[in-house]
């Protein structure tokens, strides 16, 4: 597949969102949890707890939505400051109750707009990035649609990061790559080429650790090995000591 | 004979005020552009001999002008006392990416350095710290693997060190033309910053004007304390862009230092011409050990 069927996969309104994932592979067991404590609830962001066969563990999705009305409501799967915050409540709620956290990471990117800037996009990105270095437990992020810079890594500074085979990752979206490079938003396959965004480029570049199988149709199949492979990574990650696995998650992102 | 010419008449002459003004009269004696340069703002013409003096900042306005890292060096540290880190340090073209070899080659040609940023250690007021500046005039201050890198190992050589740290940020945000290898150098900076932090120690960061995109969203928003200059241009996403996003306009001064002091973003607004006194009362009041070796009195204490 080219760079370009990839960009259009990764955002392919059939696509799995975060709360399919959630409910296939946690089940009646995730409990959500609401708002940031100091603005608002943002829906572009979905969490709680959930268990994963008797492991009790933290779960965190950006959410695009699954038809009009949703993403209307999910705000496309953009987040606000208040949404990135939100997110780090519940990772630093994890690490008190020494549950590992799980992100599906799905967004064009971290929401442009007046109230976004008013309130700190930019701060709210920044502190998840340091926090998340040092978040006492075990961090696994999922790429499993869009991966769209900051707003994608503000969930996405983890132990391991993994990618859906055609989930995109990037620093800049091909549209804006290409006006900047050629004035010329339409040349997004180009452009998609020279970012290197597809699972596979950012494999060989050393950006995540695993790429995941997608079958032509989305069955339960794939979740159950997704699951299982959850489940093995958390157990493989508990057993380093804390001092080990930060360590470990810092030496991950100082080789870039 | 107009109306200007009588009020020239009148007032005591002041050559910024009647240079390469509409009344001007053509058969006056014409004096070398470079020697004048026009505010952007007040649109006055300034004698670029007094903005040196003024810290390149509008003796009428106050607007002030963007400054290249190396003379920040000089205005912020004390003399002969920065010894720069890793200056060597060069980006490739590490993804292959088109013209980025070119555009590399020209930054460097029209900056006169070889990265983004200028790291290094230098004594401030007496006190010592680690100092990083970025360029606005390479690439516009983008940051790359190397800027990242260079900013990671200062915070790094600090935290050995025990010592503070000062960042003037200056960029457009992460580098396009080196992929998701400048996204990750948010995480890797950010990650040096918090060690650095948890060691207890001080940062400071000092934005100017711009600082926008993935670095607004690192090391810019992570200082205990972060200072701006006037005016200057603090975004995570660039006014252009927030414009096509809404479809409206945005209002006057919008992301201006003076609209993120008063949203609780950053701590205060200082004026170029007060930027050392600040740092060096900040670094005094936080033990920072003075460059004679004598820890400050607060450490003694």
């Amino acid at each position: 597949m080219s760079a370009i069927d990839c960009v259009n996969a990764a955002r392919s309104n059939d696509r799995p969102t975060a709360v399919d994932y959630i409910t296939r592979i946690f089940g009646d067991s995730f409990f959500e949890l609401h708002g940031d404590r100091r603005f608002a609830d943002d829906k572009a962001v979905i969490g709680g707890i959930a268990s994963l066969d008797g492991m009790p563990l933290t779960v965190i999705g950006l959410e695009k939505g699954r038809n009009l009305k949703e993403r209307m409501e999910r705000n496309f799967g953009s987040a606000h400051p208040e949404g990135y915050r939100k997110a780090l409540r519940l990772m630093k709620q994890a690490e008190k109750f020494h549950r590992p956290v799980i992100c599906f990471v799905d967004t064009s990117g971290a929401y442009c707009g007046i109230g976004a800037e008013e309130r700190g996009q930019g701060q709210a990105i920044a502190e998840n990035l340091m926090e998340m270095m040092t978040l006492k437990t075990p961090v696994l992020s999922i790429l499993i649609g869009e991966g769209g810079s900051g707003g994608a890594l503000a969930l996405a500074v983890a132990d391991e990061v993994w990618m859906l085979e055609n989930a995109i990752y990037s620093v800049i979206s091909p549209e804006g790559c290409a006006s900047i490079l050629w004035k010329d938003s339409t040349k997004t396959a180009e452009a998609s080429e020279c970012l290197k965004l597809t699972s596979k480029d950012l494999f060989k570049l050393g950006v995540i650790e695993r790429i995941i199988r997608e079958p032509k149709t989305v069955d339960s199949v794939m979740f159950d090995s997704l699951k299982n492979l959850i489940a093995q990574t958390f157990k493989k990650l508990n057993a380093y000591d804390t001092e080990t696995l930060l360590e470990r998650r810092y030496d991950r992102f100082r080789k870039f | 004979m107009n109306t200007s010419d009588i009020f020239n008449f009148l007032k005591p002459k002041n050559e910024l005020e009647t240079q390469g003004t509409e009344a001007e009269p053509e058969n006056r004696p014409r004096i070398p552009d470079e020697l004048w340069v026009k505010c952007p703002v007040c649109k006055i013409p300034v004698l670029s001999s007094d903005l040196e003096e003024n810290f390149k900042v509008c003796p009428k306005c106050g607007y002030h002008f963007r400054i290249a890292a190396r003379q920040r060096i000089e205005l912020t540290v004390d003399e002969g006392s920065f010894e720069e880190f890793d200056a060597g340090l060069m980006s490739t073209n590490v993804i292959d990416f088109p013209d980025y070899t070119r555009k590399l080659k020209n930054a460097k040609l029209n900056s006169g350095e070889n990265e983004s940023v200028i790291t290094g250690i230098a004594s401030v007021g007496g006190y010592k710290t680690v100092i990083a500046v970025m360029n606005s005039e390479f690439m516009m201050g983008s940051m790359g693997t190397v800027t990242g890198e260079k900013v990671a190992r200062a915070f790094e050589y600090a935290t050995e060190n025990r010592l503070p740290v000062i960042v003037f940020t200056v960029s457009g945000g992460a580098r396009m033309q080196e992929g998701i290898l400048s996204l990750m150098q948010m995480a890797k900076t950010s990650g040096a910053v918090k060690y650095h932090s948890d060691a207890g120690l001080l940062y400071i960061t000092v934005l100017t004007d711009p600082t926008t995109g993935g670095v607004t969203a690192s090391f810019a928003m992570e200082g205990d304390i972060i200072l701006s200059e006037p005016k200057a241009l603090i975004a995570f996403a660039g006014p252009r862009v927030i414009e096509q996003t809404i479809r409206q306009k945005l209002p006057k001064d919008f992301q201006s230092a003076e609209f993120l002091l008063e949203k609780g973003f950053i701590d205060a607004v200082v004026p170029r011409g007060k930027l050392k006194d600040t740092l060096t009362r900040l670094l005094a009041l936080h033990g920072a050990e003075k460059t004679d070796g004598e820890a400050a009195d607060n450490e003694r204490n």
